[in-house]
Formats: C-alpha cells, structure tokens, sequence
C-alpha cells in the first residue's frame, strides 16, 4: 500500500472528547487516518472499529512450543539418548519434569508473543516514527486524517474536526 | 470528565495536569546529576571496585577464600543468592499481579520496582557464578549438545529447575520492563535534540502511540502479567525446593514453597520501599508516591510478614509432631546453640516488626516505614542463614558438627553485590524515567486530586 502523504491532524486535549469526535467523525463519512494518543483511551480501539488483537493467540500458540521442546528436549535426553539409574528413579520422572516444562512455556510464550508484537507493529530500534505533533507522546490527543483517501475537501473536514472538539487543525505533509 | 472518588483517597495528588507528569519526571533525566546523585554513585562504586577485587581473588584462588568447610558447604554464598532473587520477587509482583488485580496504585512504583528486580537477580545470579568450584565451565550447566557423550544435565535436580527458573524469570522480567518504558522513551525522544534524541530515539523502538499499537500493547501486557504472575510464585517455590528436596533436618518440609514466596514478597516489598522513601524525597515526587502508596505496600508487608510468622508455627509443629528425632533436635539447636543470635534476631525482625504495621500511625509514617523497611531486610537475612548454616552445621552425626565464621571474601563478595546493585540503580534512576508515564496518566481522570 503506497503511503500517504498529506494529513488534516486535528488536536484535542481531553480523551474524552477524542472518544466523542471519532464517533462524531466516522458518522460524517470521513475515514479517519488514526488516532495518536499518550496513553491508552478505553473505548478508543471499539469507536476506531479494531478488532481485539489476536497476539494473545500468539502467545498460546508460542507457549504450547515452548511446552512442547520442553518435553521433547527431557524425555529424548533422559529417556532415550543417555538413560542413567539416578537414585533408582525412573528414566522419564514427570513430575520432576514439571518445574522446567513450565519455565520453558512462559518463557516461549512472553518472547514469542512480544517479538510478534514488536513485528507487526513496526517497533524496532533502527526506524523513526512519522509524527503527527510532538505532543501526541505528551498531553494532546491526535487525530489524523488522511486528504487522499477521503472525498470530502480540506475545508469541510477542518470544520468536521473543529465541531466535534478540535482545539487545533494542522495540516502535516510528509516527503 | 474528573471523577473524584468520595471514598478513595486520590494516587495522583497536587493538582496535576498530564503536562505535568511529563515535566516532573522527565526533567529528573533531563537535567545534570544532583550532588545527592554524584555522592552516593562514587560511594557505590567505591563499594563495587573494593566488592570486586574480593570477587576476583575468589574466582582466581578458589573457594577456599571462603570460611566453608565439609560440614558447612553452603553458607554466605547462597544465603546471599536466596536473599536477592528474594528481594527480587516484588518488582514482578507489583507489575503483573497487581496489574491483574486492577491496583491503580502500582502505577507510580512499578517500573523502578521492576528495575530494582533485575538488577537484584542480577546480584543473584553473581553468587550462583561465584560458588562454583570453575565458574569458566559455568555454561555446563546448560542441556548443549557436546562431545563427552552428549553428556546431559540431570533434570530431576532442583538445581537444575532453578537455572531454568532464575534465567526464565529474568528474561521476562527484562521484557515486561522494557515494554513497559517504549511509550515513555518516546515521550523523552520528542522533548530531546542532538545525540540524545538519537539515543532515545533509537530506545523507544519507533513508537509513535498509536491506537492500534496502544489496542496491541494492551493485550501484550495483560498476556505478560498472566504469565508472569505463576511466575514470580513458581520461582521462588523452585529456589525454596534446592532444599526442600534435601534430607536435612530443617531443610526437607513441604511447608518451604509457600513460606519461601510469602517471603521473598516480604523481603521485596521492604526494599522497595527502602528505595522509593529516598527516591521521592530527592525527586520531588510526594505527589506521585504518596503516602496511601506507602500505606499499601506496607499493608502487604504486614500480609506477607504474618505468613512467614505462620510458616515458623507450622516448622515447629512439624518439628514436634512428625516423631522425627532430628528435625525437633534441628529447631532446638537454632533457638539455643551457638547460632542463637542469628535465631533471635531473625525472630524480632522478622515476627514482631511487621505487625508494628496493624497501626495505622506506623503504617503512615515516612521514618517507621524507613526503618523497619531495613530492619525487616536483615531479618530475612538471618532467616536464609539461620536456614542454611545451623541446619547443616549440626545434621545427623556429631562428629561432624562445626562451626562456621565468614572470611573477608565472603563479606566483601556480598559487599561486591551490593556496590553493583546501587551503581545500577543510580544509573537507572538518572537515565530512565523512574514512574511509569503513560500508566500514570491513564489513572488521572479517576484517580487524582483536581486542580483547584
């Protein structure tokens, strides 16, 4: 998808009223870029239309591995390649087996599940992010909208954004 | 849309405004080292290069540099490692299942918690380097492939759960931290010019706070927290198996797993307050870390502490009501032989101070606080001693009962440990923004006093 370019950012101060404003501005037709916000707003994902995320399946998906190397890992070593009598136990204890499995699931699934998070994302140390206004990382609540991949004109969505609460309306370009 | 509660006092207090908490905890990283900063780093690092010499003399001469001996083969050295992956417990607990729990109160303690967690493990994990007899063969203590066979570890071994267990444990807390401190780096990057802007850009991994990646963060962090809470509880069961798995008196009770968790949490939440009293106090952040914060974590000092109390009923009971001959004989020996002291000053410390923290006076007040916050850290101390040494000193033949006494080396490896815990600290504190940022401002609208 070729990125866009040209950007109406509309600027509020309370999350509030950026809760209301993508309501009110998703009703009007315009599609709205994204929202850049602090912190994060409760409700802001549902009014943006997202779906809740599916890393949490990720996760699962990563730890079930990480439970699966586990047992392959101690059972092949201490069952099959090299089984040594150790104080007359058996060669594949379970519950002895236990504390490792777990470690290694929760450790299988934190990274995993993060990695995936950090790629989907884009999040990564080498890239600078396209900032709508400074203060979206600060106190102000940000909303993009994108020129090209709306019908209406710069104009009406300025006064679309100026009604639903925005206290500012730029206009931010990127090369 | 203020929603001041009528019942619960407010976490957030002083009017603030989310610029506010922008301003007040970056200009901590933004500004030059106090004098305060500048002293106790020199002195910590003083302590770190003094710590580290004692620490190469026992890795280049060998463990004789310690007082051990046959009867006494853990002393020092893993009294020390119990006690910081123990301190080690609350930053986890404070992140993950206070998160779970839906504590707003977490938000301003938890990331200097976390930090305070990694570099205790850190420490932690210096001990289980240091005590072994070749620390350069240290790796063999991994399940890779080589070529004496393969020669595998043993997975029946408790400690070989806690190799998994400890680096597991730091690993996600490392992550969990981390995650937790991209959206503020990016706060730092966009205040910042030149070189730092650079630094920090590159730290705050491109965020830009974006409603899809906050909806995505959002399920990160709860995923992490619910993994992270069996966690924190597995771990320290896992380090309190080293000796529960054992056949010593003193040692082999299955009452160890809870009793080892409810005090690593106690001996966690005691130096976490030890570090936030100070740190308040030098940053100006009374309003962040208010006294209801220090009222909570003192509420489950108390918790945690009454546990533990619980635990030594129970060793007791067990001691008595088994019929076993050497485990009464164990807790006899404690309270009156030759390491009594150790005994009675981990009773006092340990029982009767923390339930100084049923009076709301004490338990809303800066100095008390401060000081049985250290006095209940070297109760939990003597707990790990009084468990390691005078169970061992005195097991099940007399001819081979002795006596233990620490060598230079044994104190200033622990010196060592404590020279890289506060050098660490410092640095995080001076780079890093020590409260949580983003969390604290999402507890604004509910939780804070409003501007009048």
């Amino acid at each position: 998808m070729e990125k866009a370019n040209n950007f109406l950012v509309g600027i509020y101060d309370d999350e509030d009223v950026l809760l209301d404003a993508v309501g009110k501005v998703r009703k009007s037709g315009v599609k709205i870029y994204e929202c850049y916000t602090p912190f994060p707003v409760h409700g802001l994902d549902d009014a943006m239309g997202y779906n809740y995320s599916n890393l949490p399946i990720v996760g699962f998906l990563c730890g079930m591995t990480g439970t699966i190397c586990a047992l392959v890992m101690m059972i092949g070593m201490m069952g099959f390649d090299w089984p040594m009598d150790i104080g007359g136990r058996p060669y594949i204890p379970l519950p002895d087996f236990i504390p490792i499995t777990f470690e290694l699931t929760v450790l299988l699934c934190a990274f995993g599940m993060t990695i995936s998070f950090f790629i989907v994302s884009n999040l990564n140390p080498w890239s600078t992010p396209r900032m709508f206004d400074p203060r979206s990382v600060d106190h102000k609540f940000v909303m993009a909208i994108d020129l090209a991949g709306n019908k209406q004109d710069a104009a009406s969505i300025t006064s679309i954004l100026k009604n639903s609460g925005a206290t500012e309306v730029n206009k931010k370009s990127f090369e | 849309m203020h929603v001041t509660s009528s019942v619960r006092p407010p976490l957030v207090t002083g009017g603030k405004k989310y610029e506010d908490v922008t301003q007040d905890i970056c200009k901590q990283v933004e500004g030059a080292p106090s004098m305060a900063w500048k002293i106790a780093f020199t002195f910590s690092v003083i302590i770190f290069i003094y710590g580290g010499y004692c620490l190469w003399t026992t890795w280049y001469e060998g463990i004789g540099m310690w007082g051990l001996n046959k009867t006494i083969g853990w002393s020092w050295d893993i009294t020390n490692f119990v006690w910081w992956v123990g301190i080690g417990h609350a930053g986890t607990l404070i992140s993950a299942v206070l998160l779970l729990f839906r504590q707003k109160w977490r938000t301003s303690i938890n990331r200097a918690a976390e930090a305070m967690t990694i570099f205790a493990v850190i420490c932690a994990a210096t001990f289980i380097i240091a005590h072994m007899g070749r620390p350069w063969l240290g790796y063999w203590v991994l399940p890779l492939p080589n070529a004496f066979g393969s020669l595998w570890v043993n997975f029946n071994s408790a400690l070989m759960w806690d190799v998994f267990a400890i680096s597991t444990y730091f690993s996600v807390s490392l992550l969990f931290w981390y995650v937790g401190l991209i959206p503020d780096f990016a706060t730092i990057r966009e205040r910042a010019t030149g070189i730092r802007r650079v630094i920090y850009g590159a730290l705050s991994f491109n965020w830009d706070g974006s409603a899809k990646t906050w909806s995505r963060y959002e399920a990160v962090s709860l995923v992490l927290a619910g993994v992270a809470t069996p966690l924190v509880l597995s771990v320290h069961t896992i380090v309190s198996m080293d000796f529960a798995t054992s056949v010593i008196p003193g040692w082999h009770t299955t009452i160890f797993p809870p009793y080892f968790v409810a005090g690593a949490i106690f001996s966690g939440f005691a130096m976490v307050l030890s570090l936030m009293l100070v740190t308040r106090v030098l940053y100006n952040l009374e309003d962040y870390i208010t006294i209801e914060h220090i009222e909570s974590m003192n509420k489950i000092i108390l918790t945690t502490g009454s546990i533990v109390g619980i635990a030594y009923l129970t060793e007791f009971f067990m001691a008595w009501y088994s019929g076993v001959y050497y485990e009464a004989f164990a807790f006899q020996n404690r309270a009156f032989g030759p390491y009594w002291w150790a005994y009675a000053s981990m009773m006092t410390c340990n029982v009767i101070t923390p339930q100084l923290f049923w009076f709301r006076k004490i338990r809303r007040s800066l100095v008390w606080t401060f000081i049985l916050s250290i006095i209940v850290n070297i109760g939990m101390w003597f707990e790990r001693f009084v468990i390691i040494c005078t169970s061992l000193h005195r097991d099940f033949i007399p001819s081979s009962w002795a006596m233990f006494s620490p060598t230079m080396y044994d104190v200033g490896d622990f010196l060592f440990t404590f020279g890289l815990f506060f050098t660490c600290f410092l640095l995080f504190a001076k780079y890093f923004p020590v409260i949580n940022m983003a969390e604290v401002k999402a507890i604004m609208k509910s939780s804070s006093e409003k501007k009048q």
